[in-house]
């Protein structure tokens, strides 16, 4: 492989192992996912596949194996994690908003602590963030008075603040009702249309059809299949992939 | 065709149907209510016999101001009510920015001012002009309170200057004039128990919060240790943890360090008290979804920033309540000092009963000691159930 | 694994803090104990248990087990530990009665007797137990009537200020023979007990519940026997009567010990009525209507639905309830009392052994809490386990 296209390898994942106590959750994955690529994770409850992501950012920490982001190895390195962190920002199935700090306080946070930019900068960047996600008038609201498309676009904007260079996805829209996961997904297409490199665990077979660049189907923690949109949805080849697809995809 | 609204049966509404249902149901509630009754009847009325003709009343009003404040020097009077001026002030403040929150306590404080205001009045005293100042700074400052920018800052840092205040007031110090050192020796009554309620209180409550976020951490000897403090302090009486701090104190500190016998019992408080703190914060702090935590950590917040500006101001807001239910608590507890021969209120109410004149008053100064310890209890705990309800704890 | 740049290592990092930790302790630890050495070099002590041994040279007010003023430190000591003991278990025996039937009355129908059920509970709670202690002991107690006038109730019992007098009884010379039978009783309801449950698992229909007066009727029956084979009674009637200046016969309380009993026992009622009160109203209304429709009545639907489920929310705030009635004992000290506390307090008072006087205390009153915690969290987990 050229210099040039390795550079662009912002995520690789060698043999990745993990185990819960003596529970293999992960069993040897191999994933490499490029600048600005969309990648979407989908797959049965228990597949290990929010496991996985967490693994990128080190919620979860992986036994064997390696983990390489943006360059930079994931080890017991302390500045390593602390590196990666800031170069990785994640979006919660739950939002995990601050409850006690308004909505642009929850944003200017890490910024002003983390990356020590000045007050005034950080809130000029959050209330373009806020408006980047369509809630500017809510700058100052709590997160108790805000709907649960209000809050996780408040949350994607928080994760955004740090400018990161790959953006995680939870399964976002799995905990909102259904009038609100229209809202969340256009930001997230909007995201991708930018040019971001994002990994999403989700259900939400049109935001991948719409954009994503790769689809991973997880299942008993290993990666079954991968492919495009296309592939996927119109080729499988895999069983146990044909399976899922045809209980999802009922509607 | 419409219905005919009947009126209900005669029996089943109305005050005759509230005393039928509540207290004559069944022929066993209602020799209940009969035998209660007069079983009420019977020690009412020989204890109101008692209170008007045999009690000696006397002996309260005699001996009131050493049951406020022991033996503090008169002379300096003035800087007790100096501080209930900063407590009216500040109480006034704290409702005009927090209106609903501080209500309870507001109205409570008000209240006792004009009933104290009252009670001076009807027997002489020129005290009830203090105290009617006292009410007049609350309203004063409550209305400044409405208006002041930034008056969440302004009265947090108040509150917080108050209490080392308290002590430069009623301590006095050999550097300034006006405020000549009073020895501890002579602080007592009533501001003895106060003082120790609120140096408790406040003082356990940093050891507190270390304990509780020792007890929550990942590494063993931390945790074993916060462990082994508060379950060892839990399981002893309070009695002997003050004792330990009366008798072992001075043998820890160094061979000249003679501390007074009213700082060893602040120790003793705020040794114990910090145990039980440390169960409330971590209260406060399992009520904290996991998720919080993730969601710091994914935006690169380390473990020191997380706690201070993520878990703390989150735990420490569920465990206000919790805050001030111990605060109550520990001023019930402040009578156990009598013990180790200090006189707050309980020590100075044995002492005037044992004066010649009023031999035999037990009944009456005790009742009042109860009174007192009953009263402020009430009125903190209504205080506190404003406050409860104003800051939704459990609901969120 | 890699060597390089270990300080940056997460895990190196935590051992190193908490090495810093236990530094840390260690240098506290150090200086407290220079200054210890410091003070007591001052004072001319030691550190040791040999005065354990010395003769106390002081009287003890009341024990349970023999004791003069000759005896070594040790034995007073333990003579406060028996103090504090009885003290306790009687009180926990009683409280739990108190707080039961408060309990229920502050959920009764009544109003009267809910109403006046709340005030009883919201006093207490709210007054610091000291005060309540010196009222039961100055106030009422020490106002009794003197011997020669003393309230007589039927039993005969006796309130006097020198003590309450209760009726008791006597073992007579018979009684080591008797107590075979007593025993045989008492191991029979066990027998009944196992072979009850053997039956229940192998029959095919409910055990008809008149099977249950057989853990009556057996031990009664063999009571007799012993009684009939035995015609001398075992035990006969202690009464007090008077005589002369005293009282002679009977069981006495002292008036401490009656004052510090009614004290721990109103004081911590009031706390297990509110928590029996919460226990029963955390069964939803629902159980009870369930049952009722099932055709249970009021009796049965208490006791087979409302408190099984009631007392898995009681007794862990009962455990510590229990456990606070055998601390607030170290309040005797206030009315005279000699348990545990005040007892070590005079030992301190004549020796100056502070340090070590303090951990026999601590090391006292904690094999108390750890042994009810103990009991209680047996009892728990065994409600418990059953549910499931």
């Amino acid at each position: 492989m050229s210099d040039e296209t390795k550079s662009q390898e912002i995520i690789i994942c060698r043999d990745v192992h993990k185990w819960f106590d003596s529970f293999h959750v992960l069993k040897g994955i191999n994933l490499t996912v490029r600048k600005s690529e969309v990648v979407v994770v989908f797959g049965p409850s228990g597949s290990g596949k929010s496991t996985f992501i967490r693994c990128i950012n080190r919620l979860e920490e992986h036994q064997r194996g390696q983990i390489i982001v943006d360059g930079v190895e994931l080890t017991n390195d302390i500045r390593n994690i602390e590196t990666i962190r800031q170069e990785v920002g994640m979006v919660f199935q739950s939002f995990n908003l601050f409850p006690h700090l308004t909505a642009i306080q929850n944003i200017t946070l890490a910024p002003f602590w983390v990356r020590r930019t000045p007050r005034e900068q950080s809130s000029e960047l959050a209330m373009q963030l806020l408006t980047r996600v369509g809630i500017p008038e809510q700058a100052d609201k709590y997160p108790g008075q805000l709907s649960g498309g209000q809050q996780q676009r408040v949350a994607i904007a928080r994760a955004l603040a740090m400018q990161p260079r790959i953006m995680l996805f939870d399964e976002p829209t799995s905990a909102l009702d259904p009038e609100m996961i229209k809202e969340v997904l256009d930001v997230m297409v909007e995201l991708a249309r930018s040019g971001m490199t994002i990994v999403a665990v989700t259900h939400e077979m049109g935001f991948a059809r719409a954009v994503a660049n790769r689809m991973i189907f997880f299942d008993r923690g290993e990666i079954v299949e991968q492919g495009t949109p296309d592939q996927i949805f119109n080729h499988p080849q895999n069983d146990r992939t044909k399976l899922f697809l045809s209980q999802i995809l009922r509607h | 065709m419409a219905a005919i609204d009947l009126r209900p049966p005669r029996l089943t509404v109305g005050p005759l149907a509230w005393v039928r249902k509540n207290l004559f149901s069944t022929w066993y509630n209602t020799a209940l209510t009969l035998g209660v009754s007069w079983l009420l009847y019977s020690s009412l009325k020989s204890a109101a016999l008692w209170s008007q003709t045999e009690a000696r009343w006397g002996v309260i009003e005699a001996n009131l101001t050493l049951f406020m404040i022991g033996q503090y020097p008169r002379e300096e009077l003035w800087r007790i009510w100096l501080v209930i001026y900063l407590l009216a002030a500040l109480v006034g403040l704290a409702w005009g920015t927090w209106r609903n929150a501080a209500r309870g306590f507001a109205v409570m404080a008000l209240g006792a001012g004009a009933a104290f205001a009252l009670i001076c009045f009807a027997l002489n005293w020129e005290a009830w002009i203090n105290w009617l100042i006292a009410d007049a700074i609350l309203l004063i400052f409550f209305l400044i309170g409405n208006f002041l920018p930034y008056a969440s800052r302004v009265t947090v840092v108040g509150w917080l200057l108050y209490f080392p205040a308290i002590f430069l007031l009623v301590a006095g110090s050999r550097h300034i004039a006006a405020l000549p050192p009073v020895e501890m020796s002579a602080w007592s009554g009533l501001l003895l128990t106060l003082l120790l309620t609120i140096v408790g209180n406040l003082g356990s409550l940093p050891l507190g919060i270390l304990l509780a976020l020792g007890r929550q951490s990942k590494l063993p000897i931390v945790r074993y240790f916060s462990i082994g403090y508060i379950e060892l302090i839990r399981g002893v009486p309070l009695v002997t943890v003050l004792y330990m701090a009366d008798i072992l104190l001075p043998l820890f500190l160094p061979v000249d360090v003679r501390p007074d016998r009213v700082i060893r019992a602040m120790v003793g408080f705020i040794l114990f008290e910090a145990a039980y703190q440390a169960e409330n914060v971590r209260g406060g702090l399992q009520s904290i979804h996991r998720g919080q935590y993730e969601a710091a950590h994914a935006l690169g917040l380390s473990g020191a920033l997380t706690t201070a500006l993520i878990v703390l101001p989150q735990a420490l807001r569920a465990v206000v309540p919790a805050l001030f239910n111990s605060f109550i608590s520990l001023f019930k507890d402040t009578s156990l000092v009598a013990i180790i021969g200090l006189f707050d209120l309980l020590r100075i109410a044995r002492s005037v009963i044992a004066q010649p004149e009023w031999l035999g008053t037990h009944r009456e100064v005790y009742l009042f000691a109860f009174l007192i310890y009953w009263g402020f209890n009430l009125a903190f705990t209504y205080g506190n159930r404003r406050v409860e309800q104003a800051l939704g704890v459990g609901k969120r | 694994m890699k060597l390089k740049a270990f300080w940056r290592d997460i895990r190196f990092l935590q051992m190193l803090a908490q090495g810093i930790f236990v530094i840390l302790l260690a240098l506290a630890a150090g200086y407290l104990y220079v200054n210890v050495t410091a003070n007591l070099q001052r004072q001319g002590l030691t550190v040791g248990y040999g005065f354990m041994k010395n003769p106390a040279s002081f009287d003890i007010g009341e024990s349970y087990i023999p004791y003069q003023a000759s005896d070594p430190y040790q034995r007073a000591l333990i003579v406060g530990v028996v103090n504090t003991l009885v003290v306790s278990l009687v009180g926990i025996l009683l409280t739990t009665i108190v707080g039961v039937l408060v309990g229920i009355a502050r959920l009764s129908t009544n109003w009267l007797v809910n109403k006046l059920a709340a005030a009883y509970v919201g006093v207490l709670r709210n007054t610091p137990l000291i005060i309540q202690l010196m009222f039961w002991y100055f106030g009422v107690i020490l106002q009794l009537p003197s011997v020669k006038q003393a309230i007589e109730l039927p039993g005969p019992a006796f309130l006097t200020n020198r003590g309450i007098y209760l009726p008791w009884t006597e073992t007579t010379a018979t009684f080591p023979a008797w107590r075979m039978y007593l025993i045989l009783a008492i191991i029979s309801v066990f027998v009944i007990w196992f072979v009850l449950q053997i039956a229940r698992s192998r029959a095919s229909i409910p055990l008809s519940p008149s099977w249950n007066l057989s853990y009556l009727v057996i031990p009664v029956l063999i009571l007799w026997l012993g009684a009939e084979i035995q015609p001398a009674p075992p035990i006969t009637p202690y009464l007090p009567e008077l005589a002369g200046l005293n009282f002679k016969g009977g069981l006495r309380l002292t008036p401490e010990f009656a004052a510090l009993l009614f004290g721990l026992v109103l004081y911590t009622g009031a706390f297990i009525a509110e928590i029996v009160r919460a226990g029963i109203l955390a069964v939803s209304r629902g159980q009870v209507e369930a049952a009722r429709s099932l055709g249970l009545t009021n009796g049965q639907t208490l006791r087979l639905i409302v408190f099984p489920q009631a007392l898995r929310v009681i007794i862990p705030p009962l455990t510590s309830q229990y456990l606070n009635l055998a601390k607030n004992s170290s309040l005797a000290i206030a009315i005279g009392y000699p348990d545990l506390f005040s007892i070590a307090g005079t030992v301190f008072n004549q020796t100056g052994a502070a340090i070590e006087i303090i951990v026999v205390m601590m090391l006292s009153y904690l094999s108390l809490s750890l042994f009810t915690s103990l009991i209680m969290n047996i009892y728990n987990s065994r409600t418990r386990l059953v549910e499931r």
